[in-house]
């Protein structure tokens, strides 16, 4: 059976009792417990995953972690999810996975023409090729086949996400040997300490390596420490979560995949820090050279990986290509496995650092590998003297390059630490800190395993402010020689060899690619990274990027630090949406704002709009039988000819009180507030300092300096926040406070001729005579049980009594109006006849006339400017718009000549109906039951001296005329509301 | 997400806080005596250095004061916040 041909008899950190069935492309096989579906494939002998993204190329498994560039899967069946990397997948039972990008299978890909037509499709095609006739044309289909797997359509997955604030002493990121000692020595000092792993388990680079800690193995080690860390109170440990961005104040995001709460499907942390140590260890970059991609060809490091922690055999004749010492651990773990060795390939020259016990492998100095031979699979190697050019074919199915190793520097150079270049280690090292945060360990470009924990320590007190008698004992550790490398950023080939040698193997990108951009003029880095995409996929170039940096430097004849890195960006790994909304969904994100007869509304059949700032108002009642049209015309009729209730709580309302309130209330509006009574209302306008109108809203007086704003829904916050701001910046010395009181009172708004009778009929104490009572006024009593405010008040144009009561007594109040008013016929009204009734009025309404960019001029309310008012806010901006005089549009009335045909809001006016520019547009457009009629309010090009004039409105699929008339189409005296 | 201390209530999220634009020199008692291209400059000119400015926030979501910080723009490092007198 495949399975022993390609896994070893014993070791490895699988659990060999518990056997798991998956499929893979439609096939079954078995792995154990513990291994990631790469690691179970290769143990089944399986090596061909996927295709390349562009060209479709025969593709494998070339790395163990998130930096595989290669191989990419998609979950089907209940865990369906999008791109998955193959090595970011735990087997489990029931487990379907299939490979992106090739049909019908990674073996036989109807796609794989790609390849021959590589020469028409290089880096950045789609700017120059697929022209003509039309880009368009060509368009879908380029679309369609590029892109990888597609959005999963259904989640099936049980429980929720969920979010987290946490804040802690000390943050590391990463548990592998440096994460873990500065755990144990920040926990032992007291701190409050979160240590996040993305990997399974703790242990990092430990996990795949066979080295002594203390004479034992070191998984021991590390299960004993993390055993230890766990039994402390001040620890937090995560695992399965990746931290994946670095904010501004040490402000870390972290997803936890797998958490252990029953339910939560993945969390996601946003942790605050003190301090934070970057454990995140190194990144083994590839090497380049032609058919680098092929598979078999494997990082070196996946390779101890897979022979160590799996147990899997990746090969049967293996070959190593390094520029660096690092390979030598791998020959030696590869050795041991049972797996052939053939050769090592070294390309530095004059070193021999060979380890004694390896000194019977065939090691082949000054060379390096120039091609691979084979498609679906490699079956040989050409290596090159890169002095005497000689060349020599080795038979292999197995090649393990190593470019040398690249601290993991992303989230340092998040919190932006800068990164300089290290010419010695051929490669970018963390510099200067600017945040609270040092790279331990690797991560720091450290790689001996005992400078490594020195380090950690170290670097732990500091953070802590400890000193040298703190610091906790380190293990035993063996002698280990120091790493040594020499910068190999490409081999040197001749430029057909180099349109095969790819640079990013996940976007399909050549070093002839990075020639390219540099010979079109695209030469510095993040040019090169945005015309090729090198570095753009999923796994943001982790395996690549740095010889991308090397080879512009080597084509341009200077140093990579003259070259620089591309902005390390967060995420780090791909990360899921749900995961940073955890609960926020639905009803939740948004909450709407109810009134206390919210379900009263609902529950007489109310359709339910938003009226602004999340507040829940009924738009219409309709009865069974009736179109929308027929409700809206019904409600309207019935507050003109009858008596309507509409509920007007959520209107912002303010109390404004102390000496200066006065001063603060003429400041804020347009007009003189002076004169007020006590008792008495005004309508004021609000302008910003732009001279724009802001708000609407009448104000009383209820006893010198106290009086009450009333403002629009939708704006009452903002009005909130101008009138804080005004007095707290601006007038911190005026003696007033504003006390904000929107949801302390709820109102019914009776309206209608007979809104006096039913006033009547409900019972009050209060003088309801024109005389005692009248239009403006505000009058305090009780109406029926309820102690309550009267204003005389009228959006609609009717006679109208806003009866406001405190918010308990809410349902109760419009229970019994209901009640009352029932021999009246009374109607509860929504929000669109509301809207019917105010446009025959001509009434301003934010968000339809006042739509930002209006001034009250032009709307034509020059009688609510003061002129006897040296200042208030808004006044001298609309003065030096006046002044300079360009033309307006100004709000004007409509009369379409076609009485029956409604109009949209927002339709444009234009010249004679041509498709010019406008000169204006329609704000609202309903049927007038008054007239009858549909009527129409425009804002209109130098409206108010074009009075009877024909204009001409664009609908979509035809032109409309309508006559100029006066924004007034009902009671122009508004005798009706004094009455 | 920036931790801003409010002078009352000490250092809190961003979400709990409103941005009130660049610090502006007080409105005048009365604009009316104010040159129109002064004025103009007033209401569109704000200022906007690289590195360290002063700024107003809002702390809408707890105590209700405005106060001034002076936040470094290439950092977002604060150096100090006060409450207008």
């Amino acid at each position: 059976m495949s399975k022993d041909l390609f896994r070893q008899p014993q070791g490895g950190l699988i659990d060999r009792s518990q056997t798991i069935s998956f499929q893979f492309n439609g096939t079954t096989y078995q792995g154990y417990s513990g291994d990631s579906l790469a690691s179970a494939l290769i143990a089944n002998g399986v090596f061909l995953t996927a295709r390349s993204f562009k060209y479709h190329r025969p593709r494998g498994i070339v790395g163990s972690g998130y930096e595989e560039p290669s191989s990419l899967v998609e979950l089907i069946g209940d865990e369906e999810s999008g791109n998955q990397p193959i090595t970011r997948v735990q087997i489990r039972p029931g487990l379907n996975a299939r490979s992106v990008n090739c049909w019908p299978s990674p073996n036989f890909d109807l796609m794989a023409v790609n390849q021959y037509v590589s020469k028409l499709i290089p880096a950045a095609f789609y700017y120059k090729t697929f022209k003509w006739p039309n880009w368009h044309f060509f368009e879908p289909s380029i679309r369609r086949a590029a892109g990888l797997a597609s959005a999963p359509k259904n989640i099936h997955h049980q429980g929720h996400y969920e979010t987290r604030y946490a804040h802690y002493d000390i943050l590391i990121v990463g548990a592998g040997p440096a994460g873990l000692i500065a755990a144990l020595q920040a926990a032992r000092s007291g701190a409050r300490v979160m240590l996040a792993d993305d990997g399974l388990e703790s242990g990092g680079s430990l996990l795949s390596q066979h080295v002594k800690i203390d004479g034992k193995e070191a998984i021991d080690w590390v299960r004993e420490t993390t055993a230890s860390l766990d039994a402390m109170d001040n620890v937090t440990r995560l695992t399965e979560a990746t931290v994946w961005a670095y904010r501004e104040h040490n402000l870390l995001v972290i997803t936890e995949r797998s958490p252990a709460t029953q339910n939560v499907f993945q969390r996601s942390w946003r942790v605050r820090a003190k301090q934070v140590l970057i454990a995140t260890g190194a990144i083994e970059r590839n090497l380049v050279f032609a058919n680098n991609d092929r598979p078999g060809v494997m990082m070196a490091s996946a390779i101890q990986s897979y022979v160590n922690r799996y147990a899997a055999k990746p090969g049967k004749r293996a070959v190593l290509f390094a520029n660096n010492s690092s390979i030598y651990a791998v020959a030696r773990d590869l050795r041991a496995s049972g797996v052939e060795l053939v050769a090592i390939i070294d390309s530095r020259s004059n070193v021999n650092d060979l380890p004694e016990d390896l000194q019977d492998i065939q090691v082949f100095r000054n060379y390096v590998v120039e091609q691979c031979h084979g498609t679906k699979r490699l079956r040989a190697i050409t290596i090159k003297n890169t002095e005497t050019a000689e060349k020599t074919k080795i038979d292999c199915d197995l090649l393990g390059i190593s470019g040398g190793w690249n601290p993991t520097v992303h989230l340092f150079s998040q919190s932006r630490g800068k990164v300089k270049y290290d010419a010695n280690l051929a490669t970018f090292i963390p510099g200067e800190s600017v945040q609270a945060c040092q790279c331990i360990g690797s991560a720091s470009a450290i790689f001996t395993l005992q400078k490594v924990m020195q380090d950690a320590v170290q670097k732990t007190l500091q953070a802590l402010d400890l000193d040298q008698s703190n610091a906790i004992l380190l293990p035993q550790l063996e002698p280990e020689a120091e790493y040594s490398i020499q910068a190999l950023w490409h081999v040197d080939l001749n430029e057909s060899l180099c349109s095969k040698s790819f640079i990013d193997i996940q976007n399909d990108v050549t070093l002839s690619d990075v020639h390219l951009a540099m010979r079109e003029g695209f030469d510095a880095v993040e040019h090169v990274k945005r015309y090729t995409t090198a570095g753009m996929g999923i796994d943001q170039g982790k395996t690549g990027n740095l010889n991308v940096i090397g080879a512009i430097a080597l084509k341009k004849g200077c140093a990579p630090d003259e070259i620089g890195t591309t902005t390390f960006r967060s995420p780090f790994v791909p990360i899921e949406f749900g995961a940073l909304t955890g609960t926020r969904e639905g009803s939740v994100y948004l909450p709407y704002r109810h009134t206390s007869i919210t379900q009263w509304n609902k529950d007489h059949g109310a359709e339910m709009y938003e009226a602004g700032a999340r507040w829940r108002r009924p738009g219409y009642y309709p009865r069974s039988g009736e179109s929308f049209q027929e409700t809206v015309n019904r409600e309207s009729r019935v507050v003109r000819e009858g008596l309507a209730v509409y509920d007007g709580a959520p209107l912002g309302k303010f109390e404004i009180k102390g000496p200066d309130a006065l001063k603060l209330i003429d400041m804020l509006y347009t007009n003189n507030f002076d004169s007020l009574k006590i008792g008495m209302g005004r309508y004021g306008l609000m302008l910003n300092e732009d001279g724009i109108i802001f708000d609407d809203g009448v104000t009383f007086k209820l006893a010198e300096n106290h009086y009450i704003m009333s403002t629009s829904t939708g704006n009452a916050d903002a009005v909130n926040q101008h009138m804080e701001f005004f007095l707290q910046t601006h007038r911190p010395d005026w003696q007033v406070k504003i006390t904000t009181i929107t949801t302390q009172w709820a109102n019914a708004t009776l309206c209608g001729p007979k809104a006096r009778e039913m006033m009547q009929a409900l019972g009050t104490d209060i003088d309801l005579s024109n005389e005692a009572f009248p239009f403006m006024a505000m009058r305090e009593g009780k109406v029926g049980d309820f102690k309550a405010r009267v204003c005389r008040v009228s959006f609609t144009g009717e006679l109208s009594f806003e009866i406001n009561v405190r918010s308990r007594d809410s349902l109760a109040l419009w229970e019994t109006i209901m009640e009352v008013g029932m021999p009246f016929n009374i109607s509860p009204v929504g929000s669109e006849s509301n809207h019917v009734l105010r446009v025959e009025k001509g009434f301003l309404s934010l968000g339809h006339e006042a739509d930002g960019t209006t001034t009250p001029f032009d709307l034509g309310l020059n009688w609510i400017m003061s002129k006897t008012k040296t200042d208030y806010i808004g006044k001298k901006a609309n003065e030096i718009r006046l002044a300079e005089n360009p033309s307006r549009w100004q709000l004007v009335g409509l009369l379409p000549d076609d009485p029956n045909e409604l109009i949209d809001e927002s339709a444009p006016i234009t010249p004679g109906g041509r498709r010019e520019a406008s000169e204006g547009f329609v704000t609202a457009c309903v049927w007038s039951v008054v007239h009858n009629r549909v009527i129409a309010l425009a804002l209109l090009e130098n409206g108010q001296s074009r009075m009877d004039e024909t204009i001409y409105i664009r609908r979509k699929d035809h032109v409309v005329t309508a006559k100029v008339t006066a924004p007034c189409f009902y009671d122009a005296k508004g005798q009706l509301l004094r009455s | 997400m920036l931790k801003i201390s409010c002078p009352f209530c000490g250092p809190r999220n961003e979400v709990e806080f409103v941005y009130g634009g660049p610090l502006k020199d007080r409105r005048p008692d009365d604009v009316s005596q104010i040159e129109d291209s002064t004025w103009i400059n007033y209401l569109t000119v704000p200022k906007n250095p690289l590195g360290p400015v002063q700024e107003r926030w809002w702390h809408v979501r707890g105590c209700g004061c405005w106060f001034t910080i002076t936040r470094d723009t290439r950092s977002h490092d604060i150096i100090e916040s006060e409450v207008e007198s």
